[in-house]
C-alpha cells in the first residue's frame, strides 16, 4: 500500500513537470513586405536534388531533431501560427487539402516520419510543393513539422491544439483519433497518370 | 378511269401533285437538307459562343433511342472540362494535366487512335493550379490544333500528323501562373489568357501569331494604361470606368502588380464590329480589406480590337469585388429585338448572380436581372452601371459573416451556357450555393496562394445545389428550371432538333426538350460529368453527340484530389458543400459518343 501511494505521488509529481521551451526559437518578423516582393520560392524542388538524407541543417547534438518540438505544445502552437503565416493553409487548407494534398488523413505520399516531412518542406516535392529550405529558420520548419503531424493526431494528445481562433471548419487537432499512416511507400500522384 | 372526263383527270393529277408537294415540304421541315456545318472547330462552336448546332437528325421525337456508339479512356483521372473537337473525319481530345492531345479516326469503326501528342508540362505546375488541373479544350485553325498546357505554354500541333509546329512559353509557374483556358483564334491570332487569380498573379490576355507562335501583343488587366493597351479610342460607357491609369490608381501602391484579373474564361468575337470580348477574374487577395479601391480592371468585361489588342470599351461588373466573383464567363453575342428596337447585344450570365444584356458596340448595360437568390448585393444601378453591395454581408477581418449568396463560385462559374435561335432561349448550367466567410490576413509569397479568407460553402435556399435554367433574354425571365443535386458543372449544348444536352456530377448525361425542360433521355456514365457536350456529323453521315466524363474541377476537387471532407475549408471552402459527392462518383476520364441505332 505504501509503495502504491509512493508511486502515485511520484506519478502525480511527474505530471506537474513544466513543459520546457527552447529560448533559442525566434519568432518570425512581423514586418510585412512592401509592394510586390519577389521571393525565390517556387513550386517543386530547387537546386540540388533532394537527397535520401535530411538536409544539412543544424540538428540538436543529442537525440532526434524533432523530439523537442513534438513534445512541446508551444512549438505545436507556433507551428499552427506559421502554417497560416507561410501560406501552407492556402494549398493544404486546414488539413483537408486543395491545391495540395490533405494533411489530416492517413495518406502520406512522401512519408509521415518527421524527417521525411521536414525534407518535404525543406526541399519541396516534384508535384508542386515549394522548397522552403534556407528561406525560413530551421526551427520554424521543425515547428511546422510538429504541427503538420498533429493534424492527423500523430502527436501526444496533450501537445495538440484544442481550439482555433478562427471560424470553425474542422474538428480540433486534439479531438483527432490518431490516424495510423498507410501507403507509406506510396505512389506519388504523378505516377497515377500516363506520360 | 374511262368514266372520268379529261378535265376531271387534270384536277386529280393537280391535286395529287399538290399533296405530294405538301408532303415533301413537310418532310423537308422535319428533315432539313444535310447541313454543311457538321464539324466542331472550337469549344463554343461559333464566334458568338452559342453552342448551337443546326444538326437535327437527333430530335425531340427520337432522342430516347440514343445509344452508346463507342467510348475512349483518356488515361487521366482528373477533372475533364474540355470540349472534344471534330475536324473533317478526326476527333481531337485534350486531357487535364499532363495535357495529352489524342487524335481519333472517325472514318474507321470504333474510332481508333491516329496519333497522340504529349507536351510533357512541368509537374510542379500542379502545385499552383487553384482548382484541379483542368484544361478547357483546344481550337482548330489553318491545319493546326492549338491549345494550352498547365505550365503556361501554348502549343500548335499539325492536325494531320500530330507533329508540334510551335510552342511558346507565356506564363511562369514560379509566379503562380498556369493556363487552363481554351484559346480562340481570330484573324490568324491565337488569343490566350492566364490563370492564377488565387496566387497573386497579374492577369493578361496575349495574342500569338497563328503561323509562328510569336507574341504580337499582350494586354494586362492591371497597371498603367499603356500596359492595359488603353489609348485614345477607349470609350467606356460609364463614368466610374473613365479616367487615366485606373489600373494603378484604384489600388493601394504597387498592389496592382499582384492583383489578379486573370483571363481564364471565354472569348467571343464579332466580325462585323471587329471586336473581341472577354472578362477578367477576381482581384487578389480575396481579403478585400487589403486592397481598398475599385481594383481595376479585375472582374471587368473588355472589348478590344483583335489586330492590336487596343481596348475600345470596358465595363467592371464587380468593382472592389468582395466575394471572388470572377468576371470570366462566356459572352453570347446575339441580335435581339428589345422594346421594338433591333440591338446588337452581348448576353452574359454573370457569376455575381445577374444576367446582363449589354450593348456590345458601346458597353451600355440594357438590363441586369437576378437569376438566383442573391444576398451579397442589392441590384445593378443602370444609371451609373455600378453593382450595389449589401452592407450587411460585407466580409470582415476576424469575424464570420454568414449566408452570403451566391458563394465564391457564383451563380454560375466557368460552365458555358448555350443559345438556340429556334427557341430564343438561353440554357444555363449553374449552381445554388451560399457561404459563411471570415477574412484573415493574406501574406504575399510568390508562387503560393494569396487569398486571406476562411470559407465554408453550403447549399442555397431549397437545398438543391445545381440548376439547369432556360432563360428568355428578351423578356429577362426564366422559362423553366431543372433542379440537380450537385452544381451543374458541365457546359450546355442545344441543337436544331430542339434537344438540349448537359451532364451532372452524379454521372448522368441528359437530353431535355429545349422548349419544355422535359427529360427525354439519360445515360449513366462512369464518373461525374464536368465537360462540354458537342455534336457532329460523322463521315457516315450520321449525327453523333460526344461528352467527356471524369469528375473534378473546383466543385469536384474533393474526389479528383482525394480531399478530406472533415475540413470544411478544403478546396477554398467548396468541400463543405460537396461532402456527399464521393458517395456518387469516383475519379475517371472517359469519352462517350452516342448516336441513333
Amino acid at each position: 500500500m505504501k509503495v502504491l501511494t509512493c508511486l502515485m505521488l511520484v506519478l502525480a509529481l511527474a505530471g506537474c513537470t513544466r513543459e520546457r521551451r527552447k529560448p533559442t526559437d525566434v519568432a518570425p518578423s512581423s514586418a510585412r513586405p512592401e509592394g510586390s516582393p519577389e521571393s525565390a520560392l517556387q513550386p517543386g524542388p530547387t537546386g540540388t536534388p533532394p537527397s535520401a538524407e535530411p538536409s544539412a541543417v543544424a540538428l540538436p547534438a543529442e537525440g532526434m531533431p524533432h523530439a523537442p518540438y513534438e513534445q512541446s505544445a508551444w512549438a505545436v502552437s507556433e507551428g499552427k501560427r506559421l502554417y497560416q503565416w507561410y501560406n501552407c493553409v492556402g494549398c493544404h487548407a486546414n488539413g483537408g487539402g486543395g491545391m495540395g494534398p490533405p494533411l489530416m488523413d492517413d495518406k502520406w505520399i512522401y512519408g509521415s516520419d518527421p524527417i521525411k516531412v521536414h525534407q518535404s518542406i525543406v526541399d519541396g516535392r516534384p508535384n508542386g510543393m515549394p522548397a522552403f529550405g534556407g528561406k525560413i529558420p530551421d526551427s520554424q520548419i521543425w515547428q511546422l513539422v510538429a504541427y503538420v503531424r498533429s493534424m492527423s493526431g500523430l502527436l501526444p494528445k496533450d501537445v495538440r491544439q484544442t481550439r482555433s481562433d478562427h471560424m470553425s471548419v474542422r474538428p480540433s487537432e486534439q479531438a483527432m483519433r490518431p490516424a495510423k499512416p498507410k501507403n507509406e511507400a506510396g505512389t506519388p500522384p504523378s505516377a497515377e497518370r500516363p506520360g | 378511269m374511262s368514266g372520268l372526263s379529261q378535265s376531271n383527270r387534270r384536277v386529280i393529277v393537280c391535286r395529287v401533285v399538290l399533296i405530294m408537294a405538301l408532303a415533301l415540304a413537310s418532310v423537308a421541315a422535319e428533315n432539313p437538307a444535310p447541313s454543311k456545318d457538321g464539324q466542331w472547330l472550337r469549344p463554343a462552336k461559333d464566334f458568338a459562343s452559342t453552342r448551337y448546332s443546326d444538326l437535327a437528325e437527333i430530335n425531340v421525337g427520337n432522342v430516347k433511342q440514343l445509344k452508346l456508339a463507342w467510348s475512349f479512356s483518356t488515361g487521366v483521372n482528373r477533372g475533364q472540362e474540355a470540349a472534344p473537337l471534330v475536324v473533317d473525319a478526326t476527333m481531337y481530345v485534350v486531357t487535364p494535366f499532363p495535357n495529352i492531345l489524342y487524335a481519333l479516326d472517325l472514318a474507321k469503326p470504333g474510332a481508333p487512335l491516329k496519333w497522340k501528342y504529349e507536351p510533357k508540362p512541368a509537374a510542379a505546375a500542379q502545385g499552383v493550379a487553384c482548382c484541379d488541373v483542368v484544361n478547357r479544350g483546344a481550337v482548330y485553325a489553318d491545319g493546326k490544333i492549338v491549345y494550352n498546357t498547365l505550365d503556361g505554354q501554348t502549343v500548335a500541333v499539325d492536325a494531320a500528323t500530330g507533329k508540334e509546329v510551335w510552342k511558346t512559353k507565356l506564363g511562369e509557374i514560379n509566379r503562380g501562373e498556369t493556363i487552363t483556358m481554351a484559346p480562340l483564334v481570330v484573324k490568324n491570332k491565337v488569343l490566350v489568357g492566364n490563370s492564377g487569380g488565387e496566387m497573386g498573379v497579374r492577369g493578361w490576355l496575349t495574342a500569338l501569331d497563328l503561323a509562328t507562335g510569336k507574341i504580337s501583343w499582350r494586354a494586362y488587366s492591371t497597371g498603367p494604361d499603356k500596359d492595359v493597351l488603353i489609348g485614345s479610342n477607349f470609350k467606356p460607357f460609364y463614368e466610374f470606368d473613365q479616367g487615366k491609369d485606373l489600373g494603378v490608381s484604384t489600388w493601394p501602391p504597387e498592389a496592382w502588380k499582384i492583383g489578379g484579373g486573370t483571363v481564364w474564361g471565354w472569348i467571343s468575337y464579332d466580325p462585323e464590329l471587329d471586336l473581341i470580348y472577354y472578362g477578367t477574374s477576381n482581384p487578389g487577395p480575396w481579403n478585400s480589406d487589403q486592397r481598398p479601391g475599385d481594383n481595376k480592371w479585375a472582374a471587368t468585361l473588355f472589348a478590344r480590337k483583335p489586330d492590336t489588342g487596343e481596348a475600345i470599351w470596358a465595363y467592371q461588373f464587380s468593382p472592389h469585388d468582395l466575394y471572388d466573383y470572377d468576371g470570366v464567363n462566356e459572352n453570347i453575342l446575339l441580335d435581339l429585338t428589345l422594346k421594338g428596337q433591333k440591338r446588337k447585344v452581348l448576353v452574359r450570365p454573370e457569376r455575381n448572380g445577374y444576367i446582363y444584356v449589354i450593348d456590345r458596340a458601346t458597353g451600355e448595360v440594357l438590363s441586369a436581372t437576378p437569376y438566383v437568390h442573391i444576398t451579397s448585393t442589392e441590384r445593378v444601378d443602370l444609371k451609373t452601371g455600378r453593382l450595389i453591395y449589401n452592407e450587411d454581408k460585407k466580409p470582415q477581418l476576424g469575424k464570420v459573416v454568414r449566408d452570403i449568396c451566391p458563394a465564391p463560385p457564383g451563380a454560375k462559374d466557368w460552365q458555358p451556357a448555350a443559345f438556340s435561335p429556334r427557341t430564343g432561349l438561353l440554357y444555363i448550367p449553374h449552381q445554388n450555393l451560399c457561404m459563411d466567410i471570415e477574412h484573415v490576413e493574406a501574406n504575399y509569397i510568390a508562387g503560393t496562394p494569396y487569398v486571406g479568407a476562411n470559407v465554408r460553402m453550403k447549399a442555397g435556399p431549397g437545398g438543391d445545389r445545381g440548376l439547369f435554367t432556360a432563360w428568355d433574354p428578351v423578356n429577362a425571365r426564366e422559362l423553366w428550371s431543372v433542379k440537380e443535386h450537385f452544381p451543374v458543372w458541365s457546359g450546355a449544348l442545344v441543337t436544331a432538333g430542339d434537344v438540349v444536352f448537359y451532364g451532372t456530377m452524379d454521372r448522368w448525361f441528359k437530353a431535355l426538350n429545349a422548349r419544355t425542360g422535359e427529360i427525354l433521355w439519360q445515360f449513366r456514365v462512369s464518373s461525374g460529368i464536368i465537360g462540354q457536350p458537342i455534336t457532329y456529323r460523322g463521315p457516315d453521315g450520321k449525327q453523333y453527340v460526344a461528352i467527356l466524363s471524369g469528375v473534378g474541377g473546383w466543385a469536384g476537387a474533393i474526389v479528383a484530389a482525394d480531399l478530406d471532407a472533415r475540413d470544411s475549408s478544403a478546396a477554398l471552402g467548396f468541400v463543405n458543400a460537396m461532402k456527399d459527392l464521393p458517395d456518387q462518383t469516383a475519379k475517371g476520364g472517359t469519352l462517350y459518343v452516342f448516336a441513333l441505332p
